[in-house]
């Protein structure tokens, strides 16, 4: 607003702009408020904790506590050959109070994952230590070297000093099967070691393969729903939703039921003849059982989206497609088909984001050949409490999903997300 | 779906494939629901059908895998359920009252960041369960509330308010607001006027959502496994050591409530969406 022009007033005389931003901001305040109490607990409760398993898993702060002066020491030390008499007598000043705060088996421990050989060779130091062999004022660097010759040895002070950063990403290449070689560099672990990198491929393939499937099976069934008479489709809608509101567990379990060996499934291969009974296939508890399972339980998610969408196509496109000489394929083709792009998208994305983090379904009826990386996660944080392992990988997932989360978003929009 | 008689041959077999593509999958999404209901009245220990079934003899069925379910020594369902329940219903109300707070401002066209929050607030029903369960164990546990219910209760507010927020904020896209400026304009207070106007309105999408956060909670294991102790034992994770371990018809009879209870949840959720539409003037 010019000056020259006269300002509008409101009747207690406050410029009319000036009001109107006010109220403006009132109102965002308020609208802030309600969002307010959900947002703050989401972050405390599970933003923020999301956050510190990423601190978890690049902690590695225990040994730079445990050996302040022996890295101290080092950091003259230039790591080529065997460190000097400081870095010596730090490392045996400060494992002496580890041994008075009987904490020195975590060093040895930890350490012993860096370089394998020195669990033994710790323990043999504090026997030593214990015993008041040690003399302190005689030269330590010598009477270390007595203990062990593997102390003698230039590798086992760098894998120290390797261990002297409070961070470490080595969790994270541990989920990728690489890991940091004596030099430093990085390095691919054995070929026949490769664990994790073949789970994190299975899980994309299975993740894929059950989107695709969902796709094909979900594609004709919702064009299906979409196109009947309301009295029909109402009724074949609660085929699809009663799924969708049954217990996860109720439809793996009964999945168990119908793929076991003596199951449904194969009774009936043995009854059109297709299997002979003595050589009944295993259907479950391997790749086969995931897919069937995981495509029956998913496909709801590939349906509804789907739906939604055909249910706004009109049928007139298609009469006018073919009435202008489409034969029904290529008026389907040209017509239909570019208009559920947008509903195929959703659903696609959906499926293949729940498929990627599955857990119960695989741990049920996967065995050892259909398991993902979830399970792999799991094992870690309930079996060898490797809790910051667990948590790295758990992060290296959820970055992938989030980057599908942040496309699915772009194209669809969160708040289109269609429920029932 | 009758077929115009002009229609050529081939179509016409085309179209009858596409109907028999159609019955197949609608046969594998719903079958494996009810090969549940027989086997849990099978008389035998196994989980297979047995001769008997197969010739429909009486006697080879029964209710035993229910009595056991009820009145079975040591067993864990009675616990179990009531568990599930509290915990479900409680959760329940804590999605309900902060899911549709939030849905309210995010309602507002004065609401700033508005696809930010949103993807914020949703971002739970995105996020992997292990993830999610390992961040809020380790929440949990740093707080002390690891193997609490309240513990549990709260991770499945977490889980269960995307889907309020998503419901609500579905029914209030066709909400008008000048009905709640004509109350503020007769001298109501804000309160009241959510009480007296607002909510009437919008409760199909709040009781829709509730239901979604009570199945959620009712239904998740994930995360339980990782923070109950043997006290918060719930239906879900029961199953799931029992299909792990020691596999029971017991645990169909329990499958074939749940699927029970499942339908009458699917019946609610359909009326309350259809009276929803009806109110939003949505018709089709």
């Amino acid at each position: 607003m010019s000056s020259e022009t006269k300002q509008i007033l409101t009747t207690d005389g406050i410029p009319l702009e000036v009001s109107l931003k006010k109220a403006e901001k009132k109102n965002k305040i308020k609208a802030f408020l309600l969002v307010a109490p959900l947002l703050l607990f989401l972050f405390i409760t599970y933003v923020f904790p999301i956050g510190e398993m990423f601190t978890r898993s690049v902690d590695d702060k225990m040994i730079t506590n445990m050996l302040p002066k022996t890295f101290k020491a080092m950091e003259k030390w230039d790591g080529k050959e065997l460190p000097p008499e400081e870095v010596f007598a730090g490392f045996y000043s400060d494992y002496k109070v580890l041994i008075e705060n009987q904490t020195q088996g975590k060093l040895g421990q930890r350490l012993n994952k860096e370089k394998n050989g020195f669990n033994s060779i710790t323990k043999k130091l504090m026997r030593q230590i214990k015993r008041n062999k040690i003399d302190e004022t005689q030269s330590i660097k010598k009477q270390i070297m007595k203990v062990h010759k593997r102390w003698r040895d230039v590798e086992y002070w760098q894998a120290i000093k390797r261990t002297a950063p409070p961070y470490t990403m080595a969790k994270y290449l541990k989920g990728m099967d690489m890991y940091f070689a004596a030099d430093g560099s990085i390095a691919q672990v054995d070929e026949d070691r490769r664990i994790h990198r073949i789970l994190w491929l299975r899980t994309l393939e299975i993740a894929l393969f059950v989107t695709i499937f969902c796709f094909l099976m979900g594609y004709p069934i919702a064009h299906l729903l979409a196109t009947l008479p309301m009295k029909y489709s109402n009724l074949l809608m609660i085929c699809v939703l009663l799924p969708f509101w049954t217990s996860l567990l109720v439809r793996t379990a009964s999945w168990m039921i119908l793929l076991q060996q003596q199951g449904v499934v194969n009774d009936f291969f043995v009854m059109i003849g297709l299997v002979g009974d003595d050589n009944r296939p295993e259907m479950m508890y391997n790749k086969v059982g995931t897919y069937v399972a995981m495509t029956q339980i998913l496909l709801p998610f590939m349906v509804l989206p789907l739906y939604s969408v055909m249910k706004t196509i009109s049928p007139s496109l298609m009469r006018a497609g073919k009435s202008l000489g489409g034969t029904p394929f290529v008026a389907f083709w040209k017509v239909y088909f570019p208009l559920t792009i947008p509903g195929i998208g959703a659903g696609c994305l959906l499926v293949f984001i729940l498929a990627i983090g599955y857990y119960i379904t695989p741990a049920l009826v996967g065995g050892a050949s259909g398991t993902l990386i979830s399970n792999q996660i799991a094992y870690h944080m309930k079996t060898t409490l490797d809790w910051s392992f667990a948590s790295a990988m758990g992060l290296m997932l959820l970055s992938g999903v989030l980057v599908i989360y942040w496309i699915y978003n772009k194209l669809v929009g969160v708040d289109n997300i269609k429920l029932g | 779906m009758a077929l115009p008689n002009y229609t050529e041959t081939r179509y016409r077999i085309w179209h009858y494939f596409y109907i028999a593509i159609c019955t197949f999958v609608f046969f594998f999404l719903i079958a494996p629901l009810f090969v549940i209901f027989p086997l849990s009245f099978n008389a035998e220990e196994f989980l297979v059908f047995s001769e008997g079934m197969k010739r429909l003899d009486p006697d080879a069925f029964s209710f035993r895998w229910y009595h056991e379910m009820v009145y079975g020594t040591k067993n864990p369902w009675g616990l179990a359920a009531k568990n599930s329940f509290i915990i479900a219903i409680f959760a329940t109300i804590g999605s309900i009252i902060l899911g549709t707070l939030a849905a309210l401002g995010l309602s507002s066209r004065h609401m700033p960041y508005k696809g930010l929050i949103m993807a914020v607030l949703i971002s739970p029903m995105i996020v992997p369960l292990i993830i999610s369960g390992v961040a809020i164990f380790f929440f949990m546990a740093k707080v002390g509330l690891a193997a609490t219910h309240t513990g549990i209760v709260m991770a499945h507010i977490i889980l269960g308010t995307p889907f309020v927020v998503i419901t609500v904020t579905a029914t209030l896209s066709g909400f008008d607001h000048s009905v709640t400026r004509a109350a503020s304009s007769l001298g109501s207070n804000p309160f009241n006027t959510f009480m007296k106007i607002t909510l009437p309105l919008i409760l199909p999408g709040v009781i829709s959502g509730g239901l979604f956060a009570f199945v959620t909670s009712f239904d998740e294991v994930v995360v339980v496994l990782f923070l109950a102790g043997l006290e918060n034992t719930t239906i879900p994770v029961q199953m799931w050591t029992g299909l792990r371990e020691q596999l029971s018809p017991t645990i169909l009879a329990v499958a074939t409530c749940l699927i029970i209870l499942s339908t009458l949840i699917l019946v609610t959720a359909e009326l309350l969406r259809r009276r929803s539409e009806r109110l939003r003037g949505i018709n089709r």
